[in-house]
């Protein structure tokens, strides 16, 4: 890694507490651009609070968090600048048109109209939904309009893409085709991608595993260095043994 | 500090509002349908059992549907406030304000912007109100549709802001509607908006002297003398401050270090 580069995200000795109840416990990792790592952790495990704290919706007293070397705490708007969100729950205006929220997200980020039309239409084609820009969400599946979150969250050309569970819901072919674009984006984007789940077959095998329970890492590395610490044959098996069997 | 990005961002959030207030034709008939009882029934059936001096604005002896015009823009005014606000705990909820949240903006310009778009669709429903009084013969000075037009903006910060701060206070949506009964009614009924001081002062001190401090009842005021010509400087001081107020306890209850938001389950 080149050291003048800085990291697309960097966490450190990151703690959080609800009314005295820790959720995050001495988190520290740090992502580089072109990475894809999954968060992993049990309903629980912290991975909302974190995304909250990252996202600077909640603000964390102890510990640090910088994107791209921008403190999000003293320099927020330039680290949020960097950011691209996919929430678990869908953001999007029902009752607007796919293009009216996507416009909607240009203007929020200051982007000229004359710039953010072909981007659009660039991130949209890209994942087939060009020809239902004047569609409403509301006359979306839910896959369809994941799709539309995704493409609304590269328009400002983030160097992090955070996504919280975005698969939730989805029919396997929907899924699998997130999935898959989203690590074909950290290769050809060089776009850093922090992708919180619970569902192993979402791991490839190149990719880098974050282990959340109950606030702390249990493990990080790549998939193979995660297999080898825990001795596991399988992503299944290694998580099982970090989480002592917790509801995945 | 990139101007244009401020000026996209808010033009954004205002546009979004106005042509969402546009399209749920329910909303806007609604929002107009309450205004309009209060003027046609409840005035009208008012109108024997109260007598109204002579007082500033009015240089003539008034009917009561004509008093309680302005009372009723600061309704209008008073329920936008409120339902922008609890629209912002709607999508807390749901999860929509996080990608505002989210954008590179400070969070009190975000706010003010929101806070300015509700202000604009209040001011829409105003003015169609005040033409369908027109044909009721409600009829202020031409003049006076011009220079209300500044004062209903500040007057619909003024209740934003307080809308606002409410929804930094309130977690959940079912917590809403014991805050609009215990906020809406008390300012409403506790105004000038349906009777003069003056009026209030003969029954009852204690009330006059609640509605004299009461930041809708400047509110309104501001409105009624707007409406017919003149300038209310207390009226627009205390209103102003009011917003102020209202608005600086808004930013810190969504500040997510010092306010409410740290002690949320969501954003």
């Amino acid at each position: 890694m080149n050291i003048n580069t800085p990291s697309a995200l960097c966490i450190e000795q990151l703690s959080y507490a609800y009314s005295g109840k820790k959720a995050l416990d001495q988190v520290s990792f740090t992502l580089q651009p072109g990475e894809c790592t999954l968060l992993l952790g049990p309903n629980g495990a912290g991975k909302s609070t974190l995304f909250s704290l990252i996202t600077r919706l909640y603000d964390s007293r102890d510990g640090q968090i910088s994107l791209c070397g921008y403190d999000i705490k003293r320099q927020t708007r330039l680290a949020l600048a960097k950011l691209g969100v996919v929430f678990q729950q869908s953001t999007l205006d029902m009752d607007l048109t796919v293009m009216q929220n996507l416009l909607y997200h240009t203007a929020l980020h200051g982007i000229a109209r004359k710039v953010a039309l072909p981007r659009i239409q660039q991130e949209l084609e890209r994942l087939n939904m060009f020809e239902r820009r004047f569609e409403k969400i509301r006359q979306l599946n839910g896959g369809h309009r994941r799709r539309v979150e995704i493409a609304r969250a590269l328009l400002h050309k983030p160097a992090l893409l955070l996504l919280d569970e975005p698969t939730v819901g989805l029919d396997i072919p929907s899924r699998l085709a997130i999935v898959d674009y989203v690590h074909q984006l950290a290769v050809e984007e060089n776009l850093a991608v922090l992708w919180a789940s619970h569902l192993m077959d979402e791991i490839f095998p190149d990719d880098h595993l974050v282990v959340l329970h109950k606030g702390c890492i249990k493990a990080k590395g790549t998939v193979a260095e995660v297999l080898t610490c825990t001795d596991s044959r399988s992503i299944k098996e290694a998580f099982y043994s970090l989480t002592q069997g917790a509801d995945a | 500090m990139n101007l244009l990005h401020y000026w996209r961002a808010m033009s954004g959030i205002v546009g979004r509002e106005l042509w969402r207030f546009i399209t749920q034709r329910e909303r806007f008939i609604s929002a107009l349908v309450r205004p309009l009882i209060w003027l046609f029934v409840f005035a009208a059936g008012f109108r024997a059992a109260l007598g109204l001096a002579i007082t500033p604005p009015y240089e003539t002896y008034i009917l009561y549907e004509v008093y309680i015009t302005p009372g009723l823009i600061g309704m209008i005014q008073l329920f936008n406030g409120m339902q922008s606000s609890l629209s912002m705990v709607y999508d807390r909820e749901m999860g929509s304000m996080r990608i505002l949240m989210v954008c590179p903006l400070p969070r009190w310009f975000l706010l003010l912007s929101k806070l300015l778009a509700g202000t604009f669709v209040s001011i829409l429903q105003v003015y169609v109100f005040l033409g369908i009084a027109w044909f009721y013969d409600i009829q202020a000075p031409w003049q006076g549709y011009l220079w209300v037009m500044p004062t209903l903006m500040l007057s619909g910060l003024m209740l934003g802001a307080l809308g606002l701060l409410l929804s930094s206070f309130i977690k959940q949506l079912e917590n809403f509607a014991g805050v609009m009964n215990f906020v809406i009614f008390p300012l409403f009924f506790m105004s000038t908006a349906l009777y003069p001081l003056w009026k209030m002062k003969e029954s009852n001190a204690l009330l006059a002297k609640l509605a004299e401090y009461n930041p809708f009842s400047q509110a309104v005021e501001l409105i009624r003398f707007a409406l017919y010509g003149h300038f209310n400087h207390l009226a627009f001081f205390y209103t102003l401050g009011a917003f102020m107020v209202f608005m600086a306890a808004a930013i810190v209850g969504y500040n997510p270090s010092k306010g409410m938001m740290s002690k949320k389950g969501g954003a």
